[in-house]
């Protein structure tokens, strides 16, 4: 059975880093699998693996810590649970807020910032604010939507001596605004400490029945006829696209007994028009730092220029 | 992208090719599963984005109010319905004063008329009012869009091109002839070919 040897071999090099066993136990374990146990051979070692790195007390997803991790940049980080490289400076430290937590802030590059946490079981050297490190084998996590790198204790740390601007993780995107979703207008939010969510009928998800603080926000769609991009404004933001303030805001609903009078008003005065809109995504949003209007003359020649081409 | 089901993007697609989209077909059997026209140039459309001039709304409801405005642009008109299910888009068209300058975002639909052919139309999910500047966009837009489409049109594995050369032929002169005339109407503004955009009398052609 060579094929069980060759399996035998590629469960020892992987686990090697972690695990001390030879590759006669390796095989050993999966040859019981495979022939006492009629297991197929993917399964048994499947089976094997777990075998040792519940012995290491690993998770499955450190095996992929053999080397051979992408070298990533902070705005590449865009799905969970991926094993990566990466250098970047401190940006910030922030004050753990449980014990199981070593350390915790902000990392950047040129290209952005993202969260890190070093767990305090991975016995790892504390990073220092305003140093740039290369870290290998992090692994990514998601948290609605928001992106960040975990520390743990297959991960290396070496300072490095790079200079570089810390980037704002901003995106340009531009369209027709398609779409004023529900949710948009003049809003409620729960008031509970460190609760913002959107009261529905006046109850909030969390905290139930509740006086809501009046807000402003658009949630809206742009769309170049290619691709569509939600966008999230701000109080201050809607404001900007739309020119009507809270206040405003307040005062059209209480004349109108009716809060669903500001989202109306401000579809008729920003639906299809084309907009430019820069701001950091989170998620499926894109949130508004900046508005343009795109209102400037269009350039027909170039595109008669193509039309005659073909 | 898995999940949630994915917003359909708005196509950009002139009244000339819209009105020639007469077959309509869906991905899944699924009964809520998104309709999609077939476009001409190769391309599947569940939305889209137009703008043109609204000349004339009437209503053509009898027993309740139904809603017809005729939505202008350089290559034809686009047929705009609404009725009860689009209160908000209804009651523009009933206030509206012709002529303006609309943008409509909204599904393409079809239906049957008494001597058989399919006629195509325009559901609104919004109609505003917008000024010449978004109209402008929208058909430089349009246009280049359109290219796009054509140009893609003889790409291996253009699912939607194949289709379309089954359903429709593939002569696309038409298409591309509505692209040079609504680009060429430019052509002829005051200030557009050298890129000016001083508002100033046109001199005679």
């Amino acid at each position: 059975m060579s094929d069980l040897s060759d399996t035998a071999q590629e469960v020892h090099d992987d686990l090697s880093e972690h695990v001390d066993a030879t590759v006669d136990d390796v095989e050993a374990r999966l040859e019981k699998l495979v022939t006492e146990y009629k297991v197929p051979v993917d399964e048994a070692r499947r089976s094997v693996e777990n075998h040792y790195l519940d012995e290491a007390g690993l998770d499955r997803d450190d095996l992929a810590g053999g080397g051979g991790n992408d070298t990533v940049e902070v705005e590449d980080v865009d799905e969970a649970e991926q094993w990566v490289d990466i250098t970047a400076k401190v940006v910030e430290l922030w004050e753990p807020r449980s014990d199981s937590v070593g350390q915790v802030g902000l990392l950047g590059d040129p290209t952005g910032t993202i969260k890190f946490t070093k767990w305090a079981k991975s016995d790892l050297a504390n990073l220092e604010e305003g140093k740039t490190y290369r870290l290998g084998n992090v692994v990514t996590d998601e948290y609605q939507g928001r992106y960040s790198v975990k520390l743990n204790k297959t991960t290396t740390i070496e300072e490095v001596d790079e200079e570089f601007e810390v980037g704002d993780n901003e995106d340009e995107v531009e369209g027709a605004l398609v779409d004023v979703q529900s949710g948009s207008g003049l809003i409620k939010r729960c008031p509970e400490e460190d609760c913002t969510r959107v009261l529905q009928n006046g109850r909030c998800n969390e905290h139930g029945e509740v006086e809501g603080e009046f807000d402003l926000r658009i949630k809206g769609v742009l769309d170049d006829g290619t691709d569509v991009h939600e966008v999230i404004f701000d109080e201050e933001a809607t404001e900007d696209l739309t020119g009507i303030g809270l206040e405003e805001a307040k005062q059209m609903a209480k004349d109108a007994l009716d809060t669903t009078v500001v989202a109306d008003e401000m579809r008729a005065k920003i639906l299809g028009k084309y907009y430019r809109v820069t701001g950091p995504t989170f998620g499926r949003y894109v949130l508004a730092n900046e508005t343009e209007l795109l209102d400037d003359q269009p350039d027909p020649e170039s595109v008669l220029i193509r039309a005659r081409s073909i | 992208m898995s999940g949630a089901p994915t917003r359909e993007v708005a196509r950009r697609v002139f009244a000339a090719e819209f009105n020639d989209a007469t077959f309509t077909f869906k991905e899944s059997d699924d009964e809520r599963a998104p309709l999609y026209a077939l476009l001409p140039t190769g391309e599947r459309a569940n939305r889209v984005f137009v703008s043109g001039t609204l000349t004339e709304t009437e209503d053509i409801g009898e027993d309740s109010e139904y809603w017809r405005g005729r939505v202008v642009d350089p290559t034809g008109t686009f047929f705009v319905y609404a009725g009860q299910y689009q209160p908000e888009a209804a009651s523009t068209l009933r206030d509206a004063e012709t002529p303006t300058y609309v943008a409509v975002v909204g599904k393409p639909r079809t239906f049957e008329t008494d001597d058989g052919s399919v006629n195509v139309s325009l559901r609104p999910e919004s109609i505003t009012m917008v000024d010449e500047a978004v109209r402008d966009r929208w058909v430089v837009e349009a246009a280049e869009r359109t290219l796009d489409r054509i140009e893609a049109f003889d790409e291996e594995g253009n699912e939607y091109a194949e289709r379309a050369r089954a359903e429709y032929g593939e002569d696309l002169s038409a298409y591309r002839n509505a692209v040079l005339e609504a680009l060429e109407d430019f052509d002829d503004a005051p200030g557009a070919p050298d890129g000016g955009s001083e508002e100033s009398p046109a001199p005679d052609a």
